[in-house]
């Protein structure tokens, strides 16, 4: 078994590499996230990878935390506060001398280009998130429909999600999926 | 030609009241903090104008990184250079780690017993339900704009990260550098 600190060194790289990678936010490293803490890690299990996304998404606060509870997975609490740091350090760097430089070029070409140019594979990335997390949490027809009607009511109306959440929280717990 | 920011009408904020700030934006939201961000930020303390918040909000989107998370970047370092920068995200993120690390402790600790997991089942199911319609939202524009340019980046993209199981960092090489050229080429 590796010992704690080559978990946390593994969390740091993973993490701030994804972090200069996650294009269109974090919701399109999600398949990423999941191929290294699943496949190639082996930090947590498919299973519980979507149990803990599902806990990211009903907690209170920006969407990256899936990084924290893999990171919490993976080595307790000081690999969530490790995962944490890692997956915003290194783009709160970028961020900081981007807006300079934004200022700077906001009317020029190459600006425009580069921001709409990288739009649709992000489009592409969160859809593969989606992909995963469905393959992954509907394990039958009940599930399915679940995801299914979730993903019409928040496309279609302005619902707060966490409705959606609620109600299919609830059904589970009633013991109907 | 407009000033690059335009502060709004509210006075300029120090780092503790962008702590603060945050600090509300991050606990107030769920499943996605940005429309309390911009109710918070432009709404109620008027530190930016409305024109100034979205296009702080593209910036933020067109760089890597949680976008929330370069949003309070971004809106601190104006304000109060790097020290603004520091409140705003600390601000933002700590409050909601402590809880989230709370409630997966809770998870592990009851996880198992009685209807706990067809309660986690169920989420799961609509947390992908919801990511589905974040994907449809996002295509929508994007599709009805140049459906033969972003369609097949889109479809790439796909492929590569959800069917091939790709490294993210080979298909972002292969499909950015296309999609910058194209709008390059396309975007006057």
């Amino acid at each position: 078994m590796r010992s704690s600190g080559d978990t946390l060194g593994a969390l740091l790289v993973q993490f701030a590499l994804l972090s200069l990678l996650a294009f269109g936010g974090a919701n399109a490293v999600v398949p990423e996230i999941h191929r290294q803490a699943v496949e190639v890690h082996r930090w947590t299990t498919d299973q519980d990878f979507t149990a803990l996304f599902a806990i990211a998404q009903a907690a209170p606060g920006p969407n990256f935390m899936i990084s924290t509870l893999i990171g919490w997975a993976a080595a307790g609490v000081p690999g969530a506060l490790v995962a944490t740091m890692a997956m915003c350090g290194p783009s709160c760097v970028v961020a900081y001398w981007g807006a300079k430089l934004w200022d700077r070029f906001r009317d020029t070409h190459w600006r425009r280009a580069l921001a709409s140019g990288l739009a649709p594979a992000t489009v592409g990335l969160v859809a593969a998130t989606f992909w995963l997390l469905a393959h992954a949490a509907d394990a039958n027809l009940k599930l399915a429909l679940i995801t299914a009607a979730t993903a019409a009511v928040a496309y279609l109306t302005r619902l707060n999600p966490l409705w959606a959440l609620a109600v299919a929280g609830g059904l589970g717990l009633l013991g109907f999926v | 030609m407009q000033p690059p920011f335009s502060p709004g009408s509210g006075r300029a904020p120090s780092a503790l009241e962008l702590f603060l700030a945050f600090l509300e934006v991050g606990l107030s939201g769920f499943g996605g903090v940005l429309p309390f961000a911009r109710r918070a930020l432009v709404e109620r303390r008027a530190w930016l104008t409305e024109a100034s918040f979205n296009e702080t909000l593209a910036l933020c989107q067109s760089l890597p990184g949680p976008n929330i998370v370069n949003l309070s970047v971004v809106v601190g370092s104006r304000f109060d250079g790097v020290r603004g920068a520091v409140a705003s995200v600390a601000g933002l993120v700590l409050a909601p780690v402590a809880i989230i690390i709370a409630l997966a402790t809770l998870w592990r600790r009851f996880g198992t017993g009685g209807h706990v997991p067809g309660a986690m089942r169920g989420l799961a199911a609509a947390a992908a339900g919801l990511t589905g319609a974040t994907a449809l939202k996002m295509a929508r524009p994007m599709i009805a704009g140049s459906p033969r340019v972003a369609g097949p980046l889109m479809g790439a993209a796909f492929v590569g990260v959800a069917l091939l199981r790709w490294p993210l960092v080979w298909v972002l090489l292969a499909v950015a550098p296309v999609g910058v050229l194209l709008a390059w080429r396309t975007e006057r």
